[in-house]
This record gives structure tokens, C-alpha cells and sequence, in this order.
């Protein structure tokens, strides 16, 4: 290679990343190093935003009660919702797969569609769905016999499990789905003409193999829950709240931005930890296996 | 006695029926090939010895005992299976002791036969060894070695080498031949390679959609084929047409220039197979001109334009002077090299 | 063989009921002719579409997500093809820090990012302006954008490429004829799914939009904050059923897996 197309290799790929490496710089990397910033300000209720750098809203969120409280809801639902999807999708997905050609896709439709609807849309069919005492879904457990008296599902973590767990099932549905189609098609038969039983073949053979996939399933649903806003919104309401909702209302409502701030980048940290550690340790764990 | 029968078997699927009336007696330790193009249903056929399909007609007898009435779980065939199927987060080792776990086989037994098992593969020291870290020669053995290792009644082999590039593909079936001829299990391949067919086997059936064209020995296949398809699959082969006269005496046997003392039966337009090696330049036979000369080492392969068509000549490179391209040449060979079918 | 007993037929009977269920109910209310949420039980009304009409907001709201999306969609595109030919063409110190960067929108919380852009352009004296919402949607949907992209460029041949410069075409007729045409499919998918991420996003846009500039998503959530009247549940039916249509279109002339395979393994 001539020394001027050598040039010419080491100069391309930085000026065809330029545009978007300034987009990126300028218009995100910037405004989050601004929120950081801001939740060291100062906020009174009649001074407003004080550019100074002071501990008070960490110290605020460390010592008053009401956010761990706030933060223990939040992680606790979003886990909950994580193994409600798992332990309903993951089956789902297996059972999708055996299904044949076309009853295959229609389902895989029926169940992945719902991804593109909006949020808000989905979120407010269970408020529907749930709505008080006599709302048709414990209108329907308990003629089934499952409930004697009605369960509340508005306002509570039990309702926001249960709808964040339908926004969030495509994901993980999807993601099983994906770990799947990866195994050999024979694997199955190669266990059943060595002797091995249904329940054998699925203990032995297909959850050790789809397990990455249920994992990373699980990150992208514990993420994406525990940072969700729209469904703890609407069905949790004003009181139930969790680290989105809250900083909506220090942003929009109570206006003690900096306060927002420090939630927003508490609950920013917390997942980046949690997502980049469970990240490395399933690659860990299956590094050996699967490649 | 047969040991596994297939009587009349046939599967259909929906309208289309895959595997047509196919018949045969497998004797014990008998190594047999299901030869043909995909989609000639020779992997049907297996999965349904191997209870993954049921036939939709005939029975499958196994020592005299109704196969399909035997769930594949219990059924105890080893199978080897053209991806090998092996369960990728379990070691070598684990993989092999599958099948006897299952069979309840006690811990020390297991360790026994699977190292014995690995050993007999040349596997000896990758016990350890996850199946994506081995070659893919090695995951063959593998997956040999956990079908045998159950000691099945019959193997069956699923084109087990044609995911190996070609060098290891013909040390694999050397071993392949050995480890069967050793341990004498009744095995089953199903391989569209007639190489693979004709190294390996004792038998071979030919199969071409979802009928048996011929059963037979690898050398009868390739020698007496009895149709045209068997003729065409099985390696080069020269068709000429040609007639046979009954009217001259002795009743004669003519393709263009060439003739022969007529075989006994058949008469009138007939078609006349004889393979490319068989057949010599020589100074009477039919007429043909030399259209291209290709060297390729130990033979030379002469593409030639005759008057029955065009022809296929090999002859062995044995330092004699071949005939250049554009050469007029005379074709002949032996009345007993050629196979004689009448004109379907 | 390979076939579901009764006990899974059972499962995913439920499972299926369960997840349209929420759908169905929002489209069945719609068509009460009460004035209050309920099934219509006594005769289907269409009283809440034409309800609509009287209130501007929601059709106002409609056209801003529906320009919104198109725009910020075909921007990202603007800054993801470069970016993603050179990801995958060139083996360059900090490539993989880039593409980090680059999808590192998926990782972050929507509402973080919300914060931080209240913040950035309430500095910027752009708050509330369609302009600010433009750019905070080129960045959600980026990795989108990119990642369909990155997944074209780096399948295609480079061979294809090489012989087209033999032929004499270099720089732009290069790009325009040989490169893009090759990579169309994924920019054209990327575009897709960046489209409905944008179309969909509440959590980072209820903090930009101000009145004017609020996105369908925004309108129906503020609307629902206020009050619950079958109105919201008409507009919902109407955005369902324009998500349905543009399901089964992109479903018959693309092929839907293709697109979803994109949202699949990532989050947002």
C-alpha cells in the first residue's frame, strides 16, 4: 500500500465519525455532565438555582427516609417485574417455538406487536382492566374461585408489576426467542435417542442453553423497569412513587431541579453498575461454553 | 435371519408422499448406506428408525419386535447426527455419559466406559473439553463415541462427515470402517457422497425420490446398475444408444461403429452404459474426435465428440503417448465392461 | 414429535389472552356511548371519535409525533451511515469506545436524558422548541439508526465495492451508486425503527414539549393525569389502529421479523 492510501485509511474512519462524534459530544455528553453538575446547586423555594457546590441534595437523598424508601420500591419492582417476565416468557417463547410455520408467526405477532403500541396506550387498558374493586380482573378471579375477596391493583406494586410486566414481556419473549433459534435443531433428538424424558430433556438440555438468553433478557427488563415512568405514573398515581416519577415532580411540579438532579443521576449510576456488572458476570459464567 | 427390517415402509406428508414401498433386510453387523440426492427421503427413512417420524404405512422390526411401537426414548439406537447435536455447555466427557446416566448406570461404571469410549475415538485427554472448543473433526468422534458408547443395537449415522473438509473426511471414514468392523454394530448411513457409500459400506441402497432404485453391493452398484439414475449417480458414466439387431446371426449388439455378439433377451433400441476407464482407444470401435485432453496426474480425462454423443475416456496415465485434442480416434471396450437396459 | 401437550396449549392460551387483553379492552371502551369508562354493553357508539374532532390537541399533537419522528429519524440517518460504513470498514484506535458511545443512548435511563436536555436547552434559550425536540430525538433513536445500519454495511461485500473502483467510479458515484443501493434495506429499517422509538417516547419528551410543540404520547399522558374519560381511550383506538396498519404493511412489503429482530436484543 502506498504511503498516501495508508494516510488516507487512518485519516477516513475519523472523518466519516466526525459528525456524530460532535453530535454526541456537544448534545449528550455535555447536558449530562451539566445534570451531574446541577445536582451540586443549591435550590430555595423563592431564590431558585443557586450555581454553587454543596452536598445538600445527596445528603438530602441519603438521610431522609422517604428515598430509600422511594429507591427500595423502585429496585424491588422492577425485580419482580424482571422474574415475572422470566418465569412467564421464557416457557412462552419455548412452547412459540414449536409451534408450526404459520401459527409461529401470527403468535410471534400477536405477542411482539404490543412493542409497538404506545406505552401509554397498554398502561391505561390495565388501569381499565383493573379499576377498583369490581374492575374486570378481580371480577374474573374471583368467579374463577382464585381470590376470595378483590386484590387492589391501582395504586399499588401489585398493579404496576403486573402492567410493567406486559409492557416489558415482549422483551424478554423476544430475547428467548433469540437464544433459541440458536440451538441445533437435532438437540432434542439427540437427547430423546439417548434415553432422556421430557422433563429431562428441558432440565438438562434446553434451560442450561437458553439461560444466557434469559439473562440478558432479564437486564434489558430490570433496566428498562426500574428507570420506566409512564406505568408507575398512571397506575401507580401520585402517592406510589418510584426514582422517575419522583423526578418528574421535583422537575415540573415542585421545581427543585437540583433535588431531580441528584435523583436522576443516583438512579443513572445505579443502573449503569448493575447492568455493566451482571453484563460481565454472565459472560463470565458462560465464556466457556458459549463462545 | 434379518436383524432390522423395514417392510413396506411409507411416509407421506400431507399430499406429498416422501418415502414410497421401501423394503430391506438388514443383517447383524451389517454396514449398510442410504445413497441419493437430498431430498430422495433416505433421512426420512432414518428418522424413522430412529422413532423421530412416524411411517405412515409398513413396519420397522427390530430383532422381530415392532419398533414403532417403542417410544425413541426406550428404543436404544445411537445416532450420529450431521450437526452432531451435542449439548454445547456439557464437556466431551459429560456428553458421552449422557446417555448412560440416563440408563441409570452407576458413577464409577460411567467414568469407565466414557474414558474407554473417548479413548476408542482417539479422544483420549480432551475429557474436559467444551464441544465449541474442539474441531470439527473432534466433535465428530464425539458425538461418535456418545452414540456408541450406550452400545446401541443399530447405529445410524445422519451424513455424519459432511461438515469435515475433504483430507479429514477420508481418515474419518477409514476409522469410521474400523471402529464398526472392531466393535461389529449394525450401522446405518445416510450420505448423498458415493464415495462415502462405496469405502464404507457392505451394502449400498440407492434411493431417488423416496424409491429404491437398487440394493446391492458397492461393486455391483457401480458395475451392474440397474437403472439409468443408479448409472448417473454413481460415479461418470457413458450412455450410448444402440440397437440390437435379431434378425442377423449371431444377433448383434451396434452403438455407431461398435458392435458386439447381442446378450441374451432384450431387442431393439437399447441403451448401453460403460464407464469412462473401461473404455480404450483402439483401431476399430466407434468413431470420435478428441475434443479436450486434461492431465490430471495419475489419469488422463479425454472429453470427446463421437457419434453416439459426447463421451467421457479415462485412461491411466502410464507413460504411453494419449491422443492430442482434435486427434480422430476409435472408442471400444469390452462387451462384458458395458451394462445393456432397454429404452423406458 | 416435536409437538406442544395440552398443559403448554393451555399456557399459551392464557399468555396470549393476558397480553392482547389490556389492547383489546382500551379499543372496546372506545365505542361506549356513555360518558364514562365502561364497556359498551348497550350498543357500540362512536360518539368518542367524533369527539375527537373537538378537541384540537390530540390532532395537533398527532402531526408534531408524526413530523417529529420522520425528521429526527432521517437526521440520526444523516450522522449514522458515515459513522457506521466507517465502524465497520476500519479498524482504528477507539472504534470500539465510539460505538459505545454511540449506543450508549440505550442505556440510559429516558429520563435522565430528559433531565439533562431540560437542563441543556433551558440554557440554550431553545426550552420547549420543536428544534430542541428534534435533536434529543436524534440522539434516542441514534443507536437504532446505527445499529441497522452498522448490521448492512458490515454483511455487505466488499468485493462489490472493489470492482466498481476497477470500473472507474470513486467518492460520491461510488456511494450513490454502489454503496448505498447495497445498504438500503438496513438504512431503510434503521429509519423504521428509529421512527417508532421516537414516535413512542414519553418518558424523555414530557420533559421538553411545552403547549405547541406537545407529542401525541404527551398529550394522552397529560390528558389521563387530569381526567379518565373514554376520549383518551377513542385516541388510543385511533393510534392502535395506525400502529396495526403500519405493522401489516411494513409486515407484507419488508418483512416484520427483520425489524423487530433490530428492537430485539437491546432495550429501549
Amino acid at each position: 500500500m502506498s504511503a498516501a492510501a495508508e494516510e488516507r485509511n487512518a485519516r477516513a474512519p475519523w472523518a466519516l465519525t466526525a459528525p456524530a462524534l460532535m453530535l454526541f459530544v456537544g448534545v449528550l455528553l455535555i447536558p449530562l455532565a451539566m445534570t451531574v453538575m446541577l445536582s451540586f446547586h443549591d435550590w430555595g423555594q423563592y431564590k431558585g438555582i443557586e450555581p454553587v457546590f454543596i452536598l445538600k441534595n445527596w445528603r438530602e437523598i441519603a438521610t431522609d427516609p422517604y428515598y430509600a424508601e422511594m429507591f427500595w420500591r423502585t429496585f424491588r419492582v422492577a425485580i419482580l417485574t424482571t422474574v415475572l417476565t422470566a418465569v412467564l416468557g421464557a416457557p412462552e417463547a419455548y412452547i412459540l417455538n414449536r409451534m408450526s410455520g404459520r401459527w409461529k408467526s401470527i403468535f410471534l405477532l400477536v405477542i411482539l406487536g404490543p412493542l409497538l403500541i404506545s406505552v401509554v396506550a397498554r398502561t391505561l387498558g390495565w388501569a381499565l382492566l383493573f379499576g377498583g374493586n369490581n374492575g374486570l380482573v378481580n371480577k374474573l378471579l374471583m368467579s374463577a374461585g382464585l381470590i376470595r375477596s378483590p386484590i387492589p391493583f391501582m395504586f399499588t406494586e401489585t398493579g404496576m408489576v403486573v402492567a410493567l410486566a406486559h409492557v416489558m414481556m415482549p422483551f424478554m419473549v423476544l430475547s428467548v426467542w433469540a437464544a433459541l433459534q440458536r440451538l441445533d435443531p437435532q438437540i432434542e433428538n439427540a437427547a430423546l435417542s439417548l434415553g432422556a424424558g421430557p422433563i429431562t430433556i428441558i432440565r438438562r438440555i434446553i434451560m442450561p442453553q437458553i439461560m444466557p438468553g434469559v439473562l440478558s433478557g432479564a437486564i434489558i427488563v430490570f433496566s428498562l423497569s426500574a428507570s420506566a415512568f409512564a406505568t408507575p405514573a398512571i397506575i401507580g398515581g401520585r402517592r406510589l412513587k418510584v426514582a422517575a416519577t419522583l423526578a418528574y415532580d421535583e422537575f415540573l411540579n415542585t421545581l427543585n431541579w437540583p433535588l431531580g438532579a441528584a435523583v436522576a443521576t443516583l438512579l443513572l449510576v445505579a443502573l449503569v453498575l448493575i447492568v455493566v456488572g451482571s453484563n460481565a458476570l454472565i459472560e463470565r459464567r458462560y465464556a466457556e461454553v458459549f463462545r | 435371519m434379518a436383524y432390522l427390517e423395514l417392510d413396506r415402509v411409507a411416509k407421506q406428508f400431507g399430499a406429498q408422499t416422501v418415502v414410497d414401498d421401501f423394503s430391506l433386510a438388514v443383517g447383524k453387523g451389517e454396514f449398510i448406506s442410504f445413497l441419493g440426492p437430498s431430498g430422495c427421503g433416505k433421512t426420512t427413512t432414518l428418522q424413522m428408525i430412529a422413532g423421530f417420524l412416524d411411517p405412515t404405512r409398513g413396519a420397522i422390526r427390530l430383532e422381530d419386535k415392532d419398533l414403532t411401537a417403542i417410544h425413541p426414548a426406550k428404543r436404544g439406537l445411537g445416532i450420529v447426527f450431521q450437526s452432531y447435536a451435542l449439548f454445547p455447555h456439557m464437556t466431551a466427557a459429560e456428553n458421552v455419559a449422557f446417555g448412560l446416566e440416563m440408563r441409570k448406570v452407576t458413577r464409577s461404571e460411567r467414568t469407565e466406559r466414557v474414558r474407554a469410549a473417548l479413548a476408542m475415538v482417539g479422544l483420549a485427554g480432551f475429557e474436559d473439553r467444551h464441544p465449541r472448543r474442539m474441531s470439527g473433526g473432534q466433535q465428530q468422534r464425539v458425538a461418535l463415541a456418545r452414540a456408541l458408547v450406550i452400545k446401541p443395537s443399530v447405529l445410524l449415522l445422519d451424513e455424519p462427515l459432511s461438515n469435515l473438509d475433504a483430507k479429514l473426511r477420508e481418515e474419518m471414514q477409514i476409522e469410521l470402517r474400523q471402529i464398526q468392523r472392531t466393535i461389529g454394530t449394525t450401522t446405518i448411513l445416510v450420505t448423498h457422497d458415493q464415495n462415502e457409500a462405496m469405502s464404507l459400506s457392505d451394502r449400498i441402497v440407492v434411493m431417488s425420490q423416496g424409491k429404491i432404485e437398487q440394493i446391492g453391493t458397492p461393486q455391483e452398484t457401480y458395475e451392474k446398475p440397474a437403472s439409468a439414475f443408479v448409472s448417473q449417480f454413481l460415479g461418470k458414466t457413458n450412455d450410448f444408444a444402440a440397437t440390437i439387431d435379431r434378425t442377423a446371426t449371431p444377433a448383434r449388439l451396434a452403438a455407431g461403429s461398435w458392435s458386439a455378439p447381442a446378450p441374451a433377451g432384450l431387442s431393439g433400441p437399447v441403451t448401453v452404459s460403460i464407464r469412462p476407464e473401461r473404455i480404450g482407444f483402439g483401431d476399430a470401435g466407434l468413431n470420435a474426435k478428441i475434443v479436450t485432453r486434461i492431465f490430471q496426474g495419475n489419469h488422463w480425462l479425454f472429453q470427446c465428440d463421437s457419434e453416439c454423443g459426447p463421451a467421457i475416456v479415462i485412461r491411466q496415465n502410464d507413460g504411453e503417448r494419449q491422443p492430442a485434442e482434435g486427434e480422430a480416434v476409435r472408442l471400444t471396450w469390452r462387451p462384458q465392461d458395458m451394462s445393456v437396459r432397454g429404452v423406458a | 414429535m416435536r409437538r406442544n401437550g395440552p398443559l403448554a396449549l393451555i399456557f399459551h392460551t392464557i399468555f396470549v389472552i393476558v397480553m392482547v387483553a389490556p389492547i383489546l379492552v382500551v379499543c372496546l371502551v372506545a365505542f361506549t356511548p356513555e360518558g364514562f369508562l365502561s364497556l359498551p354493553t348497550n350498543g357500540f357508539s362512536l360518539r368518542w371519535f367524533r369527539a375527537i374532532a373537538n378537541y384540537p390537541e390530540f390532532i395537533h399533537a398527532f402531526w408534531v409525533s408524526l413530523g417529529l419522528g420522520a425528521l429526527s429519524s432521517f437526521v440520526a440517518l444523516l450522522f449514522a451511515v458515515p459513522a457506521a460504513l466507517a465502524i465497520a470498514r476500519y479498524r482504528f484506535r477507539g472504534r470500539d469506545a465510539l460505538a459505545a458511545l454511540f449506543l450508549s443512548p440505550l442505556m440510559i435511563p429516558h429520563v435522565v436524558l430528559g433531565i439533562a436536555f431540560l437542563r441543556f436547552f433551558t440554557s440554550a434559550g431553545l426550552s420547549g422548541s420543536f428544534a430542541a425536540l428534534i435533536i434529543a430525538h436524534v440522539i434516542i433513536v441514534f443507536p437504532f439508526a446505527l445499529r441497522l445500519t452498522l448490521a448492512a454495511a458490515t454483511g455487505m461485500d466488499l468485493s462489490v465495492e472493489m470492482a466498481a473502483v476497477s470500473l472507474g467510479a470513486g467518492g460520491w458515484t461510488l456511494f450513490r451508486r454502489v454503496t448505498l443501493p447495497l445498504i438500503l434495506p438496513g438504512v431503510i429499517s434503521g429509519w423504521a425503527l428509529a421512527f417508532i422509538q421516537s414516535f413512542d417516547d414519553l418518558t424523555m419528551t414530557v420533559f421538553l414539549a411545552a403547549p405547541g410543540t406537545e407529542t401525541l404520547p404527551v398529550r394522552m399522558f397529560l390528558y389521563i393525569q387530569d381526567n379518565i374519560d373514554p376520549l383518551v381511550t377513542s385516541v388510543s383506538a385511533c393510534v392502535i389502529a395506525i400502529t396495526m396498519t403500519a405493522l401489516i404493511l411494513l409486515d407484507r412489503f419488508y418483512g416484520l421479523d427483520r425489524v423487530l429482530a433490530g428492537k430485539g436484543d437491546t432495550g429501549r
